[in-house]
Parts: C-alpha cells; structure tokens; sequence
C-alpha cells in the first residue's frame, strides 16, 4: 500500500533574460524562483493497483516518482508504502521496488545487456534459481532471445527499452514505477510493452504506477487515473469520468487540461 | 560485499577491453620514463653528490611511476560518474539497493586496476632488461619488496577516496570542471608526481611528507627503490592509513550529505 500525504517539493532556479548584459548582471545578483514542483500532493493506492499518473509538462509527475522510489527526499508531508519511508530508508525500500525511467539509461553501455543483467543480479541478490526463471520469463515476453548479447550503444531505442523494462523487473519487484515507459517505441514494441505490463500486474500483482504523454498507455492499461497540474492533485478517477462521447482521448485530456488551466 | 565485488569485475573486464588505448599508453609512458630520466642524467653528470636520491633509485622512481601511472595519476578521473551527476542519470544509481559511495570506490579502483595491468607489464619487463644505470634495479630484499606492494595498494586506495571527494563535489557544484583543474594539478606537484619530493627544500619536504598527497605514490615508489627506510618508512606506512580512514569517512559523510539534498538534473 502507497500512501502520500500533504508531500511538498521545491526547487529553486536561477533565472535571467536573454543577452549579455543581463549574463552580466547575474554575475552580482542572481535571481532565484522558488518552483513548487509538488504542492500538497496526497493520494492512496492499494496493492495490486494499475494507476495511471497524468498532467501536461513540468506539472510534477517525475518529482512524484522520484520521491516515491527513495531518490528524492520532499521539503514536508509523509509518505510511507509498505510501511517504509523511501527515503529514509532507501536501501531496504529499493529492494522491494522497480523503476523505469524512459529517458534515461540504466544498461552499461559498452557491454552486452546480458552483462548489465548479470550485475543486476548480484547487486539485488537474486538467487540463481529466480534471476534464471524471471530472465527467461522476460526474454520470452519482451522477445529479448537476439538483443542480449549485444552491447546496449548498438541497440535502437525501441529495443533497449524492452532491455531496460525487463532489468527493472529482474528481482521480482512488488512495485513498478515507469515515468514515461513508451517514449519513442514503435507500435509493436509499444503494443508489446503494454501487454507485458499488464500480463505483470494479472499474474504477479505487481503494483504499477505509470506516468506518460501517450492516451492510449493509460486506455490499454489503467482505470484509474490521478490528474496532476502545477504541483497539485486535481482529479482522482476512472478513465469513464473524465471521457466524453464525441471526442477521442487525446481530446478529453486536452479539453480537461484546458479546464483546469495547467 | 558481493556487489562491490562484482562492480568491479565488470569495470574490470570493461577496462580490459580497450586494447589501442593500452598500446598507446605503454608507447607515451616509455618515452616520457626514457625523456624523465635523461634529463635527470644530464642534472646528475653536473655533480651527483648534490643529489637527495641516488640515481639508480631515481631511475626506479620514474619506471614505476610510469608502469603505474594509471594508480596515481589524479587526473584519470572517471568521466561516466561526472556524466551521471550532469546529466541526472544518478536517479538509477540512487535506486539500486547499494551505497553509492561504495559503489564508485570499487568500480574507480577496478578501473585504475583494469589500466595499470595493461599496462605496467611491458614497461616493467622493458626497464627491467635496460642495460646500467638506466634499468630498473631489483628491490633492497624481499622484506622491501612485500612492503612495497602493502604500501602500493594503500596508495591506491588514498588516490581513489581522494578522487571521491572530487565526485561528490559535483553533486554541489554542478560543474567538476573547476575543482578538477585545482585539484588535479596541485596534487601532481604536491604528491612527487613531478618531480620527487625529497627534491624539495628540507624544509618544504617535511610538511609536504605529511599531507595526504604524500600518502600516495611518494610512500611506495620510494620504498622500492631503497630511498624511505627505518622509521621513517614506518611512519610513512601509518600516515598513510591515517589519510585513507580521514579522506574515507570525509568522503562518506559529505556523500550522504550531498545524496539527502540531491536534485536529479534534466527532469
């Protein structure tokens, strides 16, 4: 279980206008804009439950996710799941939990992916018998058979992020957090991902929290969706709320952004 | 332990990979050793008595200075841990069930490790069949010999907790690229790296014996070739355990500091 309670994040950037004469100015003064990435952010998901986590840009999705896998520590407000705070206690936490993050790369790159896997496994002390069953369970789901020996610069995009879903589920997490999973994945893979996601979360109960940009992610794969904008949680519902007949999904969440001015 | 461990097999078994970068290095480290110690030749042919190392045990200074120049060379930095603090690639780092501090300390050790074996054999064989007095000479016994590798591997662990410091700098500046310069380059002249410390006035010598720079190639390198004995090779060895617990726990706890109030670059 999951719970967020009156969690606050902010950031402070620096900021000037364009030009040399401005550059100049900040060599003495800078200005700082305190940014409230989260704002009282509070929500509740049970075990076993697929949530999807909307909101245009910089509203304050992966600050969420990064606070709730132990990356981030929140300015105030509490957050316990499965009776841990990820922060404080981050290293028992992360056991329990996995993470993709679409942007970023968590493979080595200059060895084949078969490697990083291996490390993986030590690093999570996966016993041989599950690392063996989980890999081969993966390999099969996320059609891997080719990719593994490989190293990770010479694979596209598509298929590293079929790579680096099945590292994050090496240790059989109970959690799964993907902050934009689907980003640049052609329709099969995309199509793949999406089954595999599901298939996870029907025979593992794996607890899956997912943010992305892609309408059709959150229709194939949740209910449930948290809207959040500028910092806040403005919407907590099923997807048959919010949906309006005469328009597609992309057009509902744009008309439900625009209402709510984010 | 295990992970650490297998950290550094696979840094190790990366680093092995790049064959050029090695033969290319072995090829720079000999000439610049051959370049090193004709200079020295043409000071020491002036008047050889004025000298504070014999010149035999400078010859033995600089080849293994050279051979293990991917031990202690401050500037040989990772670039793929700057890289993660930059570019926020950190946020998976900080989600893996490991301690970060460990974990770059062990896989920077198999990266010098992974270079230096490359590496130090062919110069070390090559030294080693020079004719006198430009060959490398055997150690003073076998009990300098064991003292040598001791102090060498201690070397090696102050160099990477220092490099650590420089890491986690990062995480508050942002930027490594004006720390490093600093520090890189006051470290190559305060550690012997330039020229060896017992060149420096006496006085100079003493206090410089006692920072931690001293603590990493000076100790070994000097060992070896018979120029640190007695009690002062014994003080050198406990100074040197001294630096590695100061710079480790200093390293340690500004990590912990550095990773509570972490932002993740770039989104």
């Amino acid at each position: 279980m999951i719970t967020m309670e009156n969690v606050c994040k902010s950031y402070k950037v620096a900021k000037r206008n364009a030009g040399f004469l401005e550059a100049c100015k900040a060599l003495f003064s800078r200005e700082y804009e305190e940014i409230h990435a989260l704002d009282n952010v509070s929500f509740t998901i049970r075990d076993g439950e697929m949530v999807g986590y909307i909101g245009p840009n910089g509203a304050g999705k992966s600050s969420t996710i990064k606070i709730l896998s132990g990356i981030l520590t929140p300015d105030s407000g509490t957050c316990l799941i499965d009776g841990r705070v990820p922060w404080k206690d981050r290293i028992r936490h992360v056991k329990e939990i996995g993470v993709v993050f679409g942007q970023r790369s968590q493979l080595w790159w200059d060895v084949p992916v078969i490697d990083s896997f291996e490390l993986l496994k030590d690093i999570y002390s996966i016993p041989e018998q599950v690392y063996r069953s989980n890999l081969e369970e993966l390999t099969d789901l996320l059609n891997l058979g080719e990719l593994l020996r490989s190293p990770a610069r010479q694979l596209s995009l598509g298929q590293r992020m079929r790579c680096e879903i099945a590292a994050s589920l090496l240790h059989s997490p109970k959690i799964l957090f993907l902050d934009e999973p689907t980003i640049g994945l052609d329709a099969v893979s995309k199509l793949a991902v999406r089954d595999f996601i599901k298939k996870q979360n029907e025979t593992h109960g794996t607890t899956v929290i997912l943010t992305t940009h892609d309408m059709q992610d959150i229709e194939a794969l949740t209910n449930r969706i948290i809207l959040i904008g500028k910092g806040r949680i403005l919407m907590d519902g099923t997807i048959n709320d919010i949906k309006q007949n005469d328009l597609t999904i992309d057009e509902t969440v744009a008309q439900l952004y625009r209402s709510y001015e984010i | 332990m295990k992970k650490y461990l297998s950290f550094f097999r696979l840094r190790f078994t990366m680093g092995l990979q790049y064959r050029a970068a090695a033969l290319a290095g072995i090829a720079t480290q000999f000439f610049w050793g051959a370049m090193e110690i004709l200079v020295f030749r043409a000071f020491y042919s002036a008047d050889a008595g004025n000298f504070p190392m014999e010149f035999s045990a400078m010859v033995s200074y600089v080849w293994l200075q050279q051979a293990f120049l991917a031990f202690f060379s401050v500037w040989m930095l990772e670039n793929e841990i700057f890289d993660t603090i930059m570019n926020g690639n950190i946020a998976y780092e900080l989600c893996r069930p490991i301690d970060i501090y460990n974990m770059w300390f062990s896989r920077s050790i198999a990266n010098r490790i992974s270079r230096a074996v490359l590496r130090c054999f062919p110069i070390l064989i090559i030294a080693a069949l020079l004719p006198e007095p430009y060959g490398m000479s055997l150690p003073a016994d076998i009990m300098h010999f064991i003292i040598f590798l001791i102090t060498l591997i201690l070397g090696l662990a102050v160099m990477v907790a220092f490099c650590m410091l420089i890491y986690v700098i990062t995480f508050f500046t942002i930027s490594p690229n004006g720390v490093r310069a600093i520090l890189t380059s006051a470290t190559e002249f305060l550690s012997g790296a330039i020229i060896p410390l017992p060149f420096f006035p006496r006085s100079i010598q003493r206090v410089l014996e006692s920072l931690p720079f001293a603590a990493m190639q000076n100790v070994p390198l000097r060992i070896y070739s018979g120029n640190l004995t007695g009690a002062e090779m014994t003080w050198a060895v406990i100074l040197q355990v001294f630096w590695l617990m100061v710079l480790v726990t200093g390293g340690k706890m500004l990590c912990a500091h550095a990773v509570r109030r972490a932002t993740v670059q770039g989104g």
